[in-house]
């Protein structure tokens, strides 16, 4: 007689394999391994200390002229603040009246001509150039308008309708604020007619090429704006500097002011009663602007610009810190991520750990999300502690010391701060999935530092010609690095170079992060891919 | 069975009219030659090596432009560009591969516990450490040269192109003149010593990937660094001791003056470090076990 013995069942009740499994089976390996937390913790402390050392380090020496040789707190810039606390340039020839209350001013614009300095200027030339050194011609940002400013201090509050020499018909505001109207330049044949209009704290402002059909060209808020404000004609032209050579290393020559002036007529909306006056010049300082009127007609002439100042360009701008410099051991913080990110996965290869991994869990794919999610966020939470402590601490150290920091908002410093923690999470998930595909440590670092470091070092540090750093950080992993984007990039401002050079980027974070988050997908793709097809 | 009592009872020894193998330099050298020669990635990264070099170098030298508009065009004054330099920028690529080929070399070792057979049969430590170094030393020159004749000839054809030609008053590269020796021939020195601080970086530390990071680390950090801190003197001093930057003096043909050192005494201070990172290897080497 047979016994039928049922087949053996073990008793235990079968675990669950979900990814919340895995994921804790791969954190519990990570934290675990003594020598990658302390790569974390020295990427940390590199990061800091990197921006400590740039905060504490800096020196900087100035002499007056005549006067004696000075550092530190002495020869740090002052800059005027415009309504949002950001360095502008605010200084033109205002021809003003004061207008209570709501109300408009239209013009007609006729012509602008101008002086240039002279052709072969040499840079460090203060005043405006004798009429006999000077050519004519207009700078590409000369302007004059109408504007409506809060008083005629220096960066106070405006709005102001303007026709630019070389970007036709714009409306700006509060420095920062820019919109283009009708393009093409101004003549007796094809007049500008500009309109501004007050409502309570809303301005908008119109132009129009006849004088009756007239097109809105923006609307703008100034918050604030008192009953009586400063309503009038104005004319600016700035420093004329040519931008120069092919290498990050050199940038803009100054050579000199130019000088505007410009014809209006068909004054309307305002009073008669007009006065001039040189905005952002010392009184003891000659002005350079003037205006004449005649019947309807006015002419202003002016020098100066309304404009923010970028970081790095302007004044003494080149001594002030950066929230970049204070980052700049993110370059060290990333090579360290790197090779913990590829030790997460080559460690298990060498060890042959990898056999036991893919037998608990042998969909590869999965291991190798909840890999990249761990070290991810790992690194992520290093990349923000990092660049927290970097950006907060050398701050302090640069107040403390009487050094001046270039100002940025505190919505930009947490930018910056998740950035460089995003920054940090690609870099080592690319990482990871390049240990993934060449299977050794070694390789897989040098890959990751050839793709995102190598580029970053050729960029910022004027080893490559100017445009080709461009391109650099737009096509490679590097990308990534605008996410860490302090300072606003000013195209309504002239003869600026933005290099990587001086921490300007050519991408827009969200497009930085997109390009390096696509090289790490598709590293991913293709070691999920490897994996399934490879034994291990 | 007999023959095994009889081992028991006296010490082997082999048959008579066998010769002694002394294990001297030159089969330490032998066997390190053999070993590297007969790794696939050797040969891999020795052709990767030159390709990134020549390909970057080319690459930038195209991507040259002197912009004709500013003040002066295209003279050297305006630009301050060194042709020599800018077609030697693949060099700042290149030494990434030619430095993983030698840390592999001990790491691929440590890695995979051949380390043990290799002491077991060279017992004399720092004889095996000297072969190792003068086999890297060999591949190292052989990248070096390629990766440099390539650039070499990428600038030669490339750069006159572009603005930098003998009409506007440009020294072409070439091997006749006595600077462009020096910076040519100083990079490929330069390789040479990158690829021997790797080695005694990673005798040192013994682990592949924790070398590698750690030496480009040194390498590029200590330039950044140099370049970005606010500190006119601290980073002049960084300049004078940052292994990379101070190597790569050696590729200056023009405006020599503003350099913190002499070319020569540039590339002596990444020797210093090359030699440096050596001794240290060797004393772990000597002290610790395998």
């Amino acid at each position: 007689m047979t016994v039928m013995t049922p087949p053996y069942r073990s008793e235990l009740s079968a675990g669950r394999d979900g990814f919340g499994q895995l994921l804790h089976a791969e954190w519990t390996k990570f934290r675990t391994v003594r020598g990658w937390i302390i790569g974390i913790i020295v990427g940390v402390l590199l990061m800091v200390g990197l921006g400590l050392l740039t905060a504490g380090g800096a020196q900087t020496s100035c002499q007056a002229q005549g006067g004696p040789a000075q550092s530190g707190a002495a020869c740090m810039p002052t800059f005027t603040l415009g309504p949002n606390g950001e360095p502008v340039t605010d200084s033109f020839y205002f021809v003003h009246q004061p207008l209570a209350g709501d109300g408009s001013i239209t013009v007609r614009l006729t012509s602008m001509t101008g002086l240039l300095p002279p052709a072969n200027a040499q840079l460090g030339s203060v005043g405006p150039a004798s009429t006999g050194d000077t050519r004519p011609g207009l700078y590409e940002w000369a302007k004059a308008g109408i504007i409506i400013k809060e008083n005629i201090n220096p960066g106070s509050a405006y709005a102001a309708m303007m026709a630019a020499a070389g970007h036709g018909v714009r409306m700006q505001w509060n420095y920062t604020g820019d919109t283009a109207g009708l393009p093409g330049a101004v003549s007796a044949e094809s007049p500008r007619w500009l309109r501004l209009t007050r409502s309570g704290d809303v301005i908008t402002g119109y132009d129009s090429a006849d004088g009756t059909h007239w097109t809105e060209v923006g609307t703008v808020t100034l918050s604030g704006l008192p009953r009586v404000v400063q309503v009038g004609l104005f004319a600016a032209s700035p420093q004329y500097t040519e931008k120069g050579q092919a290498f990050a290393g050199t940038s803009t020559i100054g050579l000199g002011p130019t000088q505007v002036t410009a014809a209006f007529d068909h004054v309307s909306g305002v009073g008669s009663a007009w006065e001039g006056v040189d905005v952002g010049r010392p009184l003891d300082y000659p002005g350079f602007g003037s205006y004449h009127q005649a019947g309807g007609q006015y002419t202003v002439t002016g020098t100066g610009d309304i404009a923010p100042i970028p970081e790095g360009h302007g004044g003494g701008a080149d001594s002030a810190l950066t929230v970049n410099e204070y980052l700049v051991g993110t370059f060290a913080g990333l090579i360290a991520l790197g090779v913990v990110g590829a030790l997460f996965i080559t460690a298990e290869y060498r060890r042959n750990l990898i056999r036991v991994t893919f037998a608990a869990s042998p969909r590869r794919g999965r291991v190798l999300a909840a890999k990249a999610v761990v070290i991810a966020a790992v690194s992520f939470v290093a990349g923000v502690a990092g660049g927290a402590l970097a950006v907060l601490i050398g701050g302090a150290i640069t107040h403390s010391r009487g050094y001046y920091e270039f100002p940025v908002s505190g919505a930009t410093e947490v930018k910056v701060i998740i950035g460089t923690g995003l920054f940090a999470a690609v870099a080592a998930v690319l990482s990871l999935a390049v240990g993934a595909i060449v299977r050794r440590g070694a390789a897989a670092v040098a890959i990751v530092i050839l793709a995102v470091a190598v580029p970053i070092f050729l960029a910022v540090s004027a080893a490559l010609p100017l445009g080709a750093a461009d391109w650099v950080l737009r096509v490679t992993p590097a990308a990534g690095i605008a996410l860490q984007q302090a300072y606003t990039q000013y195209d309504q401002v002239s003869g600026v170079i933005y290099s990587p050079l001086s921490g300007y980027y050519p991408l827009s974070w969200w497009a930085g992060l997109l390009v390096m988050g696509a090289w790490a997908a598709a590293a991913l793709a293709g070691a999920a891919y490897l994996m399934r097809r490879r034994d291990a | 069975m007999t023959e095994a009592v009889v081992s028991a009872r006296r010490p082997w020894r082999p048959a008579l009219g066998t010769r002694y193998v002394w294990a001297g330099f030159g089969d330490a050298l032998h066997a390190e030659w053999t070993k590297l020669r007969t790794l696939a990635s050797t040969w891999w990264l020795l052709l990767a090596a030159v390709a990134l070099t020549v390909v970057v170098s080319a690459a930038v030298a195209a991507a040259y432009r002197c912009s004709p508009g500013a003040a002066g065009g295209c003279a050297p004054a305006a630009t301050g560009a060194d042709p020599a330099k800018v077609s030697l920028t693949g060099v700042y690529l290149g030494q990434v591969i030619v430095a993983l080929l030698a840390v592999l070399a001990v790491g691929g070792e440590y890695g995979t516990g051949m380390i043990r057979v290799t002491l077991a049969a060279t017992p004399r430590r720092l004889t095996m450490l000297a072969a190792k170094t003068l086999v890297v030393t060999g591949w190292a020159l052989v990248a070096g040269l390629a990766s440099v004749a390539g650039s070499l000839l990428a600038g030669r054809l490339i750069l006159p192109g572009h603005g930098l030609s003998a009409a506007n008053g440009y020294v072409v590269p070439s091997l006749a003149n006595g600077a462009d020796l020096r910076a040519f021939g100083g990079s490929v020195l330069y390789l040479v010593l990158i690829a021997l601080l790797a080695l005694g970086v990673t005798t040192a530390v013994r682990d592949s990937a924790f070398a590698i990071g750690l030496v480009l680390g040194v390498l590029y950090l200590f330039t950044i660094v140099a370049s970005i801190i606010p500190n006119p003197h601290l980073s002049r001093h960084l300049q004078q001791i940052a292994p990379m930057t101070t190597g790569l003096y050696i590729q200056a043909t023009v405006d020599l003056r503003s350099l913190p050192l002499t070319p020569w005494q540039g590339l002596g201070v990444l020797a210093l470090w090359a030699v440096g990172a050596l001794l240290l290897g060797a004393a772990v080497l000597r002290l610790r076990d395998a």
